[in-house]
């Protein structure tokens, strides 16, 4: 990668970088803050009670080894978190708690017995004793696990981007889906520094105190005084950011444009929600930009991680999002793939209606169906159309497929019965994104990509029709909360607007142009609409 | 001997300790009078109970039967907060606080007392000055730029700084080297005579005890085997204290020709 590209990359992202740098450090600094004010009275208080402190230690570090991202997982569905920052805080705190709680402990058990005793000899009392005495020569222990703290949290904020909380790793998980190792390092690189930084300052602060105590010289004191004030103040200046920031609600937004100006104050905001890939970013987008069109606020939840939109949605914590009626059929609602688009569109719509009091809005006129993908050259050369086709050719091929193309109940295993194929070897599990590339470059000979990827085109991919009718029908649809659609009469309008209007072609266009071109969605979404006349 | 002011300042009735799950008690059967201007020296080894029986004056510990009386009161009736601020307190490793100065360290109590600041400073030059340290030139220094036995002076200023009225003393000077020791010996004797303070002083060396003492009281397994004035303590029959005095008195030398080299 050579530097004008970086360059020109940080020439245009630059506002973007900040703003998401802003809210990596916001979230951080609140959820240090907030574990601090739980984690140093109940580290004390395990001082006072012997009995509680295996415990609670014991409990603090059996939450800190969950996995982040299961975390976010068993937080969304709780109503009073969500999605987005709030739930983000919580997951931080908790992974802050363990180094806070277990350094004031340490800390304050580690004050010398013979300074305690005369502590208490000198009459004393216990909150004198613990605030003249323990935590001042605890402190530079119980700031070590501040420190610890704060590091651990700017590294687990990035994962917070999987659920919609923004911050620097909205980058990340944009550069690891788009294979664009720019957006990978300017969603990493500014984080590590971050840790960096924010290590040296707390560790600056925390040489100071040790140091008090032994300084001889009143320059030197002075000198130290003045670093000590430097670096405390910084620290409040973060810490101050942070809470103000989420006392004023944070706001959640990634990527996208700032909203339109509001034009019905009074009314709600519509929260549109999206996945975390190209297409579904790009539904959203268009979504959202109708709605503005029509003067509706729209508060934009995008790019999050799993089933988190359905999650979302159910617990009323985002009004709309873009999904596949295949999706749904199986992976929400569990039934056994079906193959007849129209009967799993009508199940899905009675379903959701029923279960969820959530209303389907008309397919958008293109499916996004597992496409089994040859080279183009393989399929003219070998007179390619179908999968039965190529059915005959496989025991010469090697395939490589998605972790969820392998697992899924639609997946591998049915479709490989279906039609009766033997690959030269097992296939090989990869990251979907990296199949096409596998393809392209001969290491693999088929496929398993989706039919609008944009790739298609590009790397010149030719897709075998499925012609004994295995894969259930994906098409794309806006589901939308049927309290919303009465709220927001704009809604419904704008569902109905979008019934037919995108075709398979014009989808694997649009994802080309952000995840080939680089392009922002924004953008991409915008100039749609205008050759569209929306 | 039964006129107010010959009030004993600490009295111990019967007084026995024995916490749970220990198989013999610490403490048992102690019965003591302190009076006042009285200097008491508790001698014993290792785990003899002299530094429990220090501890129940200043309610440290509480006796698990009979009781300790201070001023007249049992310990168990007093404020603890009061009656450890009427006990000026020294231990071994002085227990200075680290992170406070010289003169916070002195003027502890009498912050905790809400003295006026003009006052407490005037009373910390007062007793730094007592224990031989310059005022101008300590007051701002932290413990760890001073010596062993300048720690030990600031200890004891600062256990004299609220002026209470019985000072503890739990081997203040076990931890220096012998010719600081011996000072400090020497002029804590000294200032002790001046300052009509009632003293309960834990050691075990034997020297130390002849050379503070107005009493000594000589432990062994939790009790008290003789109580003496240092001149009846020199002529003791008792078994114990003789195996003591044996160790200061190289054979054909009386312990009163050593005191008075020393």
């Amino acid at each position: 990668m050579d530097d004008s590209i970086v360059f020109d990359f940080l020439k245009t992202n630059w506002p973007e970088l900040l703003s998401l740098t802003g809210e990596h450090l916001r979230l951080v600094a609140v959820a240090v803050a907030v574990a601090v004010a739980i984690g140093l009275p109940v580290g004390i208080l395990l001082t006072r009670r012997e009995r509680l402190k295996g415990f609670v230690l014991g409990v603090a570090g059996v939450l800190q080894t969950v996995p982040s991202l299961a975390l976010f997982g068993f937080l969304i569905p709780l109503s009073f978190v969500g999605v987005g920052a709030r739930a983000a805080v919580i997951a931080l705190v908790v992974y802050a708690l363990l180094p806070i709680i277990r350094n004031t402990v340490t800390g304050i058990e580690g004050v010398d017995a013979h300074v305690r005793e005369a502590a208490v000899g000198m009459g004393m009392t216990r909150g004198q004793i613990l605030r003249q005495v323990e935590l001042p020569l605890a402190l530079p222990v119980i700031l070590a696990g501040v420190r610890v703290a704060t590091v651990i949290s700017v590294g687990v904020a990035t994962i917070a981007a999987a659920i919609g909380a923004g911050g620097l790793g909205t980058y990340i998980f944009r550069g690891l889906r788009m294979n664009d190792d720019r957006l990978l390092i300017a969603g990493a690189l500014p984080a590590a520094l971050m840790a960096l930084g924010l290590d040296w300052l707390i560790g600056l602060l925390e040489i100071e105190l040790g140091a008090r105590a032994r300084t001889v010289s009143p320059t030197a004191r002075r000198t130290r005084l003045l670093r000590l004030s430097f670096a405390a103040t910084l620290i409040a200046a973060a810490l101050g950011l942070g809470l103000a920031a989420w006392l004023g609600g944070a706001r959640v937004s990634t990527g996208g444009d700032a909203p339109a100006p509001v034009a019905d104050a009074g009314a709600l905001a519509v929260r549109v929600c999206s996945k975390d890939f190209t297409e579904s970013v790009i539904l959203g987008e268009m979504l959202a930009q109708e709605l503005e069109a029509r003067g509706v606020r729209v508060e934009r939840v995008f790019e999050l991680g799993g089933n988190l939109c359905h999650e979302s949605l159910v617990s009323n914590r985002a009004d709309a999002y873009p999904e596949y009626t295949g999706t749904s059929f199986t992976a929400i609602l569990k039934h056994q793939p079906v193959t007849d688009p129209r009967a799993v569109y009508e199940q899905v719509r009675r379903e959701y209606a029923e279960q969820f009091a959530v209303e389907t809005g008309p397919p958008l006129g293109f499916s996004n169906d597992f496409a089994i993908l040859v080279r183009g050259r393989d399929a003219r050369e070998l007179r390619l159309t179908t999968i039965s086709d190529a059915a005959a050719h496989a025991p010469r091929w090697r395939a490589g497929f998605g972790q969820d193309f392998m697992s899924r109940p639609d997946g591998y295993p049915g479709f490989a019965r279906t039609y009766k194929l033997k690959f030269r070897a097992r296939p090989r599990e990869m990251d979907l994104s990296l199949t096409y590339r596998a393809l392209a470059a001969g290491e693999v000979d088929v496929i398993a990509g989706n039919s609008t990827d944009g790739l298609i085109g590009s790397l010149d991919l030719f897709q075998l029709a499925d012609d004994r009718r295995y894969f259930p029908p994906y098409e794309a649809v806006f589901f939308a909360r049927r309290d919303a659609l009465g709220r927001v009469p704009q809604l419904g309008e704008t569902l109905k607007k979008f019934g037919g209007a995108i075709t398979t072609g014009e989808m694997r266009r649009l994802n080309l142009e952000v995840d080939g071109s680089k392009r922002a969605p924004a953008e991409v979404v915008r100039e749609w609409r205008r050759g569209k006349g929306f | 001997m039964t006129a107010p002011t010959d009030t004993p300042v600490v009295e111990f009735r019967n007084v026995s300790f024995a916490p749970p799950g220990v198989a013999a008690p610490i403490i048992s059967d102690l019965d003591l009078e302190i009076r006042r201007g009285e200097t008491l020296v508790l001698l014993g080894e290792s785990g003899c109970g002299k530094t429990t029986t220090l501890k129940l004056i200043n309610r440290l510990i509480m006796p698990t039967g009979g009781e300790v009386r201070i001023e007249g009161r049992a310990t168990s009736e007093w404020d603890e907060t009061a009656l450890r601020r009427r006990t000026g307190y020294v231990i071994q490793e002085a227990g200075l606080f680290p992170h406070f100065t010289v003169e916070r360290n002195v003027g502890l109590v009498p912050t905790l007392e809400g003295w006026p600041a003009a006052r407490i400073a005037g009373r910390v030059r007062e007793m730094l000055t007592l224990v031989g340290l310059a005022p101008e030139v300590f007051a701002a220094r932290y413990p760890r730029e001073l010596s062993g036995g300048q720690r030990q002076r600031v200890g004891v200023a600062r256990a004299l700084a609220a002026d209470p009225p019985v000072l503890l003393l739990d081997e203040p000077f076990g931890a220096l080297d012998p010719l600081t020791r011996a000072a400090l010996q020497r002029e804590f004797g000294a200032l002790m005579r001046g300052l009509d303070k009632t003293a309960v002083f834990v050691t075990h060396d034997v020297r130390e005890a002849l050379a503070l003492a107005t009493r000594v009281a000589l432990m062994r397994g939790g009790r008290i085997n003789v109580v003496a004035t240092p001149a009846e303590f020199l002529r003791s029959e008792d078994s114990y204290a003789r195996a003591y005095l044996d160790t200061i008195r190289p054979a054909g030398e009386s312990a009163a020709a050593r005191e008075g080299g020393d």
